[in-house]
C-alpha cells in the first residue's frame, strides 16, 4: 500500500521547489496589492458621501460572499472579451489581490474602529487634514489590532494560491498536477506539496503571532 | 482504626461533628493559604466565619466543596472522609468517583450567584433534582416550587436571571442548593455582590432556615451584624488559621485576642 | 446572445447546478459541525494524547489549503485503497476543512463561559459530562454563532472548489456553460449572482436568525 519511491521524490523536488518559489511570488505580489488596495476599501467606506460608502460596501460585500475561483474565472475570461489582455499571471494576481483587499477592508475597518474616539477629536483639534489624521494619529494606532487579522490573510493567500493553476498560473498545485499527469505517479508529488504547504505556513502561523506579541507589548498594549 | 499517618479512617461515636478538618494545608506554590487547619462544626450549627481578605476564609468553604484540591491533613463530613478515601486500612487521596459520592451531602451559594442563564428559575432548581438525583420530573418540580416558595420567588419561577434582581438571583440559588438535600449549606459572600438595599431579602432567607431547619450551615461574610444575630459560633481567621473562635456574644463583645480586637474596631469604623 | 435569452436556454443546468452546490454545503455543514465540536472538546481534554491528536488534525487541515486537501482525498487516498465518489470527496474534503477551523470557535466558546458555571454545575455534583451537556455547551453555543456566520460563508465558498474534480454543482456547470459558448461574463455572471444570493439572503440572515433564537432561550432578546 505505502509505495513510496523515493529517488522519483528526490527527481522531482527541484521542480517542486522552483513551483515554490512562483507560489510565494504570486502570494507576496497578491498580498501586496491587496494590503494597499484594501485601504483604500476601508477608508472609502468612511466617507461621508453616502453614495460612495454604499456603492464601496455594496462591492466590498459582493467580492467577500462569492468564490474566489469563480472570480478568476471570470477576470481570466471576461477580461479579454471587453478589450483587456492579461496574462493568466496577471489576470490570477488582480482577482487575489481584489478579494484579500475586501477581506483586509474588514480587518483595517475594524482595526480603525478600535481607535478611541477622542483621537479623532484631538487629530481635528489640531487642525490637521485628513491625510495627517490617518498617517500619523489614526492608522498607526489601528495597526496592532489589526496585525492578527492581516498575519492570517497573509497565510490565507498562500494557500490559495492553488487556485492560480485552474488557469495554468505554474504554481505547486499545477506543477504537481503536471508531474503526476507526466510520470503516472501521483502519490509523491501532491504528498510534498501537502509538506510543503505544511512547512511554510505553520512557522508563518507562528511568526505572525510572535510579531502580533512584539507590536503589542513595544505599543503598552498587553 | 487509624492509618498510617495517623488520621483515622472513620469518625465514630455520639459526638461526631458533622465537618471536620484536621490539620488541614492547602497553598499555592509558595503561598500558605490554611495552615494545619482544626475545625470542627456539629451537626445543626450555624458557624460564621469572618476574617480578612486572604486569611483563607472562602478556601475552607471552596475545599468543602471539593473545589480545591487539599495539600494536607484530611476533612470528615458526617463522619466519614471527604477528601480522601478508604484503601485497606490506609487512606488514600479521594478520586472523582469517590468525590462524587461524598459532594452529595454539600451544597453551595456563591457570591456571584452562578445561576444556569439558559434556565428559568423554576429550571434551575429542578436541575439538579433530575439530572443527578434521578429524580421523575414532576417531584422535582414539586420540591423546587416548595423551596422557592420558602425563598420568596415563586411569582418568578418562569423568568431567566437575566430578569432578575441580584437579591432575586441569590434567593433562587439558595433554592437550588436546598433542592439537593444536602446535610452541609456553605455560604460564600452571599450578600458582597448585591445592593446594599437588598441584603435583607438574602439575609432574611438564610435567618429563615437557620431557625426552621437541621441544616449545618458554614458562611463567610462580611456582614458582622448578621452574623452575631444568627450564629452559633464565630471563627475569626488570620493568616490561615483560626485566630480566635466562640459564641457571638463572646467574640464581638468581648474579644480576647489582639487580633480580632483590631480587625472588628476597623470593621466597625469603616460602617 | 443577450442576458434573457441566455437564462431561457440554459437554466436547467444552472438550477441543477445550484442545487448539487446546496446540496455540497448542507452535508458538508452537518460533518464540520460535528468535527468542530468533537476536536474543539478533545482539544479541552484533560489527556495529552486525545489533545496532541486535535491539535494535529486542527493544524494540518488549516495548514494546507482546501484545494490540496480535496486533490489528495481524491486522487492520493485511492493509492492507499481508499476509493471515494467525486461527489462524496467534494463535502467530505470541505467538511473535514471547515470543521478545523470550527474547533477554534468550538473552544474559544466553550472558555468563553464564565467560570463560576462550572463550580455551580460541580455544587450540584454534575457529572462532567452532564456539566458540558447541559450547563457549559449551551452557553458556549451562544457565544460562538457571530463567528461562525463567518464561518458559514467561507463553506460556501469552498463547495466551489469541488467543480475541479467534477463534481456538477453550479461553478462546473458554468464553466462547461463558458468551455461551449464563451459566453463568460453571461455564465460567470450568473453564478457570480447565484452564490451572493445564496449567502447574502439566505445564510446570512439564516445565522443571525440562528442568534436570536439563541438569545431568547438564554432569556436575553
Amino acid at each position: 500500500m505505502f509505495d513510496w519511491k523515493w529517488d522519483f521524490a528526490w527527481e522531482i523536488l527541484p521542480r517542486l521547489i522552483t513551483a515554490t518559489g512562483n507560489t510565494l511570488l504570486a502570494a507576496g505580489a497578491g498580498y501586496a496589492i491587496a494590503l494597499v488596495l484594501g485601504l483604500f476599501l476601508a477608508i472609502a467606506q468612511r466617507t461621508p458621501y453616502r453614495g460612495v460608502t454604499f456603492v464601496v460596501r455594496e462591492l466590498v460585500e459582493f467580492i467577500r460572499s462569492t468564490p474566489l475561483l469563480l472570480q478568476i474565472f471570470f477576470i481570466f475570461y471576461v477580461g479579454p472579451q471587453i478589450g483587456i489582455r492579461l496574462s493568466p499571471w496577471m489576470s490570477g494576481m488582480m482577482a487575489i489581490g481584489l478579494h484579500y483587499a475586501c477581506y483586509l477592508s474588514e480587518v483595517y475597518r475594524g482595526g480603525i474602529d478600535s481607535v478611541p474616539k477622542g483621537q479623532w477629536e484631538a487629530a481635528i483639534a489640531l487642525n490637521m487634514t485628513a491625510v495627517q489624521k490617518y498617517r500619523r494619529v489614526i492608522i498607526p494606532q489601528a495597526i496592532p489590532s489589526a496585525l492578527a487579522g492581516m498575519g492570517n490573510y497573509l497565510v490565507g493567500i498562500f494557500k490559495d494560491t492553488p487556485m492560480l493553476s485552474v488557469i495554468g498560473v505554474a504554481e505547486l498545485i499545477h506543477t504537481a498536477n503536471a508531474i503526476g499527469s507526466e510520470h503516472y505517479r501521483f502519490l509523491e508529488p501532491f504528498t510534498m506539496v501537502g509538506i510543503i504547504f505544511l512547512a511554510i505556513s505553520l512557522p508563518a502561523a507562528g511568526l505572525i503571532r510572535l510579531v502580533e506579541g512584539r507590536v503589542r507589548r513595544k505599543l503598552g498594549l498587553n | 482504626m487509624l492509618d498510617k499517618s495517623g488520621f483515622p479512617i472513620e469518625l465514630s461515636g455520639a459526638n461526631t461533628p458533622m465537618v471536620s478538618f484536621r490539620k488541614v494545608r492547602k497553598s499555592y506554590g509558595s503561598l500558605t493559604v490554611l495552615d494545619d487547619l482544626d475545625l470542627d462544626i456539629n451537626a445543626g450549627e450555624m458557624v460564621s466565619i469572618i476574617g480578612p481578605s486572604g486569611s483563607g476564609k472562602t478556601t475552607v468553604l471552596r475545599m468543602l466543596m471539593t473545589l480545591e484540591q487539599i495539600n494536607g491533613g484530611v476533612i470528615y463530613v458526617d463522619g466519614k472522609p471527604l477528601t480522601h478515601m478508604p484503601k485497606g486500612n490506609q487512606l488514600v487521596l479521594a478520586n472523582e468517583r469517590h468525590l462524587r459520592s461524598r459532594r452529595a451531602d454539600i451544597g453551595m451559594c456563591f457570591q456571584h450567584f452562578n445561576l444556569f442563564p439558559h434556565m428559568t428559575a423554576l429550571e434551575n432548581c429542578m436541575e439538579g433534582p433530575v439530572q443527578v438525583l434521578g429524580l421523575p420530573k414532576a417531584e422535582a418540580r414539586d420540591r423546587s416550587e416548595e423551596l422557592l416558595e420558602l425563598v420568596g420567588m415563586i411569582a418568578k419561577k418562569d423568568q431567566h436571571p437575566s430578569r432578575l434582581s441580584g437579591g432575586q438571583q441569590q434567593r433562587v440559588a439558595i433554592a437550588r442548593a436546598l433542592a439537593m438535600r444536602p446535610k452541609v449549606m456553605l455560604f460564600d459572600e452571599v450578600t458582597s455582590a448585591l445592593d446594599p438595599e437588598v441584603i435583607g431579602e438574602v439575609t432574611n432567607v438564610i435567618r429563615g432556615l437557620v431557625s426552621e431547619h437541621n441544616l449545618t450551615m458554614l458562611m463567610v461574610t462580611h456582614q458582622m451584624g448578621f452574623a452575631r444575630d444568627i450564629s452559633d459560633r464565630v471563627c475569626f481567621f488570620y493568616g490561615g488559621k483560626i485566630e480566635e473562635q466562640g459564641h457571638p456574644s463572646e467574640l464581638f463583645g468581648t474579644p480576647q485576642r489582639q487580633r480580632t480586637q483590631q480587625f472588628l474596631s476597623a470593621v466597625s469604623e469603616a460602617v | 446572445m443577450n442576458f434573457f435569452d441566455f437564462v431561457l436556454q440554459y437554466w436547467p443546468r444552472v438550477v441543477s447546478g445550484t442545487g448539487v452546490t446546496v446540496a455540497q454545503f448542507i452535508l458538508a455543514t452537518i460533518l464540520g459541525v460535528a468535527i468542530a465540536l468533537s476536536m474543539g472538546l478533545m482539544k479541552l481534554s484533560s489527556s495529552k494524547l486525545v489533545r496532541a491528536s486535535a491539535i494535529t488534525y486542527i493544524e494540518i487541515f488549516r495548514g494546507t489549503s482546501l484545494l490540496v486537501q480535496l486533490y489528495w482525498i481524491f486522487f492520493v487516498l485511492p493509492l492507499f485503497g481508499v476509493t471515494i465518489d467525486k461527489f462524496t470527496a467534494g463535502y467530505v474534503a470541505v467538511g473535514m476543512n471547515i470543521g478545523a477551523y470550527g474547533a477554534e470557535l468550538v473552544r474559544g466558546g466553550i472558555l468563553s463561559v464564565a467560570k463560576g458555571q462550572w463550580e455551580a454545575a460541580l455544587a450540584i455534583n454534575m457529572t462532567p459530562a452532564q456539566r458540558m451537556r447541559r450547563i457549559i455547551l449551551p452557553q458556549a453555543l451562544v457565544n460562538m454563532l457571530p463567528p461562525w456566520g463567518n464561518l458559514m460563508i467561507e463553506l460556501l465558498k469552498g463547495t466551489a472548489l469541488v467543480s475541479l474534480i467534477s463534481v456538477a454543482d453550479l461553478m462546473f456547470e458554468t464553466k462547461q456553460i463558458n468551455s461551449s459558448t464563451f459566453l463568460s461574463a453571461q455564465a460567470f455572471g450568473i453564478a457570480l449572482a447565484i452564490y451572493y444570493v445564496l449567502a447574502r439572503f439566505m445564510v446570512t440572515p439564516f445565522m443571525r436568525w440562528l442568534e436570536d433564537y439563541m438569545a431568547r432561550k438564554m432569556g436575553r432578546a
